[in-house]
């Protein structure tokens, strides 16, 4: 059957994809999130400093993956739904309530959207949880979740390296190497690698810039 | 027929000079009309109780309800036309399960009477559709905020209450439960107090035929469910009622 949006725009629709790498990790007393920072189109690389680290709310982020339109219009979502709820409840919402809201929206529009979301944060009643919310539109809790092209080659890495209860240091550096691992691999992430550290004091943000990225085995 | 509000009655749309809007405060007349339904917040959970009068013997005990679940963890008692109870609760049902889809959390009791508020007021602004002629008690508990009461008027106007009485019989109730200390007292002891004010106080054996006692609650030993009232304790409660009125004798 004739397309016409195939045969005539296939150039214009290639969506603005964030082929990435993004990792959310729960440590003693919170959870450290991370993510490279290269959102390509194509072969061309539209924003080679992005922050895919988006606020949700005061304590609760999400790491987006997937074509850039789709995440950021449903954290958006997320993110207002999550304000007005706790305007009219009179407390701050959960990760898991803002998590299960990133699932209501990613699944009852599927058909529609190419959309990845890890939601991460820190709430009084659970600590620091992370909630893999992946393509189809289900939704787990895990102690650690990667997520974008990235990923990938960090399965081998993430399962000998992970440890349960970690401090503060120990996780950053797993997720700071885990990060720029792949961006060494992955030809979709690139640039600098991003962290926020989310504890029951709030959020704090870092920066490892290109030039002190931990080479690995290189010649 | 002339009356106080003659010719600024006709619509819910129409305030009369001094301010009022007449066709809510006529709502309010209906919910009056009512049997009594009495909500207290005891210690450990929200009992709910409801004088219903038996209108004939063919009725089968226990239908025509009074008290409604919402949710799980919510009841609801209305006075006033039952249809338009039943409609608002309907509402509620939706709320509530909408809430869960959405957050995976159950509605916390405070916003879900504040939507049934506003659903309610809704109906006072336009001169096509009537405002609803029943009052509603809201009652949840939760194991960290502990026992919640509310009350819902006609006018939408949404209470919070530690002790709460609508319909025929409510200034008698209100008095005999400001006597009582509800802070200390359980709800098993609430259903036997509920049962005495709606037997004794407010039910008028010369005028009124039988009466049947529906009661409901969410406690502590529901694990915050909210559920009928045993049978049984209905009855050990009237049993009680009965032999204070022989003490007093």
């Amino acid at each position: 059957m004739f397309n016409f949006e195939k045969e005539f725009l296939s150039d214009l629709n290639k969506e603005v994809k964030t082929g990435t790498t993004v990792m959310a990790v729960t440590f003693k007393g919170g959870v450290i999130i991370a993510a490279d920072s290269r959102t390509s189109s194509g072969s061309y690389a539209v924003n080679r400093v992005t922050d895919k680290l988006t606020p949700v709310h005061d304590q609760i982020y999400c790491l987006r993956s997937g074509s850039a339109a789709d995440t950021q219009i449903i954290s958006s979502y997320v993110s207002y739904y999550t304000n007005m709820f706790s305007i009219e409840e009179g407390s701050k919402p959960t990760v898991k309530k803002a998590a299960h809201m990133f699932r209501e929206f990613l699944y009852q529009n599927k058909q529609y959207l190419h959309a990845a979301i890890i939601c991460a944060g820190w709430d009084p009643i659970e600590g620091g949880s992370v909630y893999s919310l992946p393509l189809g539109g289900s939704i787990v809790k895990q102690p650690f979740a990667t997520g974008g092209s990235g990923s990938t080659y960090l399965y081998g890495y993430c399962d000998m390296n992970f440890k349960e209860n970690m401090t503060e240091e120990e996780a950053e550096k797993f997720v700071t190497y885990g990060i720029t691992e792949a961006i060494a691999r992955d030809g979709g992430s690139g640039g600098i690698v991003r962290k926020a550290i989310i504890d029951k004091n709030g959020v704090r943000r870092k920066t490892v810039y290109g030039n002190k990225l931990k080479k690995f085995w290189e010649k | 027929m002339s009356g106080i509000g003659t010719g600024y009655d006709l619509y819910p749309t129409t305030f009369s000079p001094d301010g009022r809007i007449f066709q809510v405060e006529y709502a309010h007349k209906a919910v009056e009309n009512s049997s009594t339904a009495i909500g207290l917040c005891c210690k450990d959970g929200v009992v709910f109780g409801v004088e219903k009068i038996i209108l004939s013997k063919m009725l089968v005990e226990g239908t025509n309800r009074r008290v409604f679940s919402v949710g799980e963890h919510i009841g609801i008692a209305t006075a006033g036309l039952t249809a338009d109870g039943k409609r608002i609760v309907q509402n509620a049902r939706q709320e509530a399960k909408n809430y869960e889809n959405f957050t995976s959390d159950i509605i916390p009791i405070h916003v879900l009477t504040e939507r049934l508020s506003i659903y309610v007021q809704v109906f006072t602004l336009y001169n096509y559709i009537r405002p609803f002629g029943c009052s509603l008690m809201i009652g949840s508990y939760d194991e960290e905020k502990g026992p919640s009461l509310y009350c819902i008027e006609p006018d939408s106007v949404a209470l919070g209450f530690y002790g709460c009485a609508i319909g025929k019989g409510k200034q008698e109730a209100k008095t005999e439960i400001s006597k009582l200390k509800l802070s200390e007292m359980t709800c098993k002891d609430a259903v036997k107090e509920i049962a005495k004010i709606l037997i004794k106080t407010v039910h008028d054996e010369t005028k009124e035929k039988e009466m049947e006692l529906e009661m409901s609650w969410v406690c502590k030993e529901t694990k915050g469910k909210h559920k009928l009232v045993p049978k049984k304790l209905i009855e050990e409660a009237v049993e009680w009622v009965k032999g204070q009125e022989n003490e007093e004798d």
